[in-house]
């Protein structure tokens, strides 16, 4: 492990000549990064369930969640998860504008979970449901944001990526640990979202 | 199963791989909403079949997504999945666990 730490990217490129990679430490310490994220959306999955029952009087699940929304919203995320798939295996394959091709595709797809996302949290904060009304909306408002603020983190990097990507750096070893890791939180995501969907939505309505 | 003993791709997936992810996805997602909007099964019911719907979801994502596996490479994240896994089990878990007895005690429902 000592001597796997201590080997910078670009050595560590150079004893490939074949197309099988190993991760480098640095998608290792992404990936504990992950961990640690997984915790936080525990802790808020947690509160949520104690709070999903604290109505106040005010609305229910069953009256505010629109599930046809949340389908096309869980359809997207895992499409989008697809076509990010495709965009890694298309940076394997060293082909630079298809990766840049599936990466757009993946970007339109999230843009549009969040465009969708933010069109729900305005009409329920526009009719007074808002995470003031009851302590079961500030538990939605809290784990439902958190997760889409991650998307939209995902969305700026990923912006970032194709824009680095048309510069010098190209696919380089560092371009490939770049994409690992986005691939790495944008599937995490959407492993959160089917807590979502299943906890908070489905489990909401009935 | 086949997958994780096609170690020349194993770490990285390929188009099959993904697809197959994809359609396992799309058809726990479909049985998690047709397990609500049908009402086909008594709440307590549908709630433990969303439970078990969403875990093998996860899996699937875990293993055709992420490409977490029992390889040699991959053991070190495995492992720390499993810690953090276990940490949210007890998180959840343990907060539901005692807030339902504070509850009941408080005689708040």
């Amino acid at each position: 492990m000592a001597h796997e730490a201590t080997m910078s990217p670009l050595a560590h490129a150079d004893d490939h000549g074949h197309d099988h990679h190993h991760e480098t430490p640095n998608v290792f310490g992404f990936w504990l990064y992950l961990m640690t994220d997984c915790i936080l959306f525990g802790s808020i999955f947690a509160a949520f369930a104690v709070l999903r029952n604290q109505f106040a009087g005010g609305p229910s699940g069953k009256e505010l969640f629109d599930l046809t929304n949340v389908g096309i919203e869980t359809a997207i995320l895992l499409f989008s998860s697809i076509t990010y798939g495709f965009a890694s295996l298309s940076a394997l394959a060293k082909n630079k504008t298809m990766v840049l091709v599936w990466l757009a595709i993946t970007f339109v797809l999230g843009l549009s979970f969040v465009g969708l996302e933010v069109s729900e949290f305005s009409h329920m904060i526009a009719e007074g449901n808002g995470p003031d009304r009851s302590a079961f909306l500030s538990a939605f408002f809290t784990l439902v944001g958190t997760h889409g603020l991650h998307v939209t983190c995902g969305l700026i990097w990923m912006a970032v990526l194709m824009v680095q990507m048309m510069g010098p750096q190209d696919l380089s070893q560092r371009m490939m640990d770049k994409l690992t890791c986005l691939s790495l939180f944008w599937h995490f995501l959407d492993i959160v979202w089917i807590c979502v969907f299943s906890f908070v939505y489905l489990a909401g309505v009935m | 199963m086949a997958q994780a003993h096609t170690t020349h791709d194993g770490s990285h997936g390929s188009y099959q791989s993904y697809i197959i992810g994809f359609v396992l996805a799309v058809v726990l997602t479909v049985a998690s909403f047709a397990a609500v909007m049908t009402h086909a099964l008594a709440p307590g019911m549908a709630l433990a079949a969303l439970g078990v719907l969403a875990v093998v979801q996860i899996v699937v994502h875990l293993v055709f997504f992420l490409h977490l596996n029992t390889s040699n490479e991959q053991s070190w994240n495995l492992m720390c999945f499993i810690f953090a896994a276990a940490s949210v089990i007890i998180i959840v878990g343990g907060t539901l666990f005692i807030m339902h007895d504070t509850a009941i005690n408080m005689m708040s429902r």
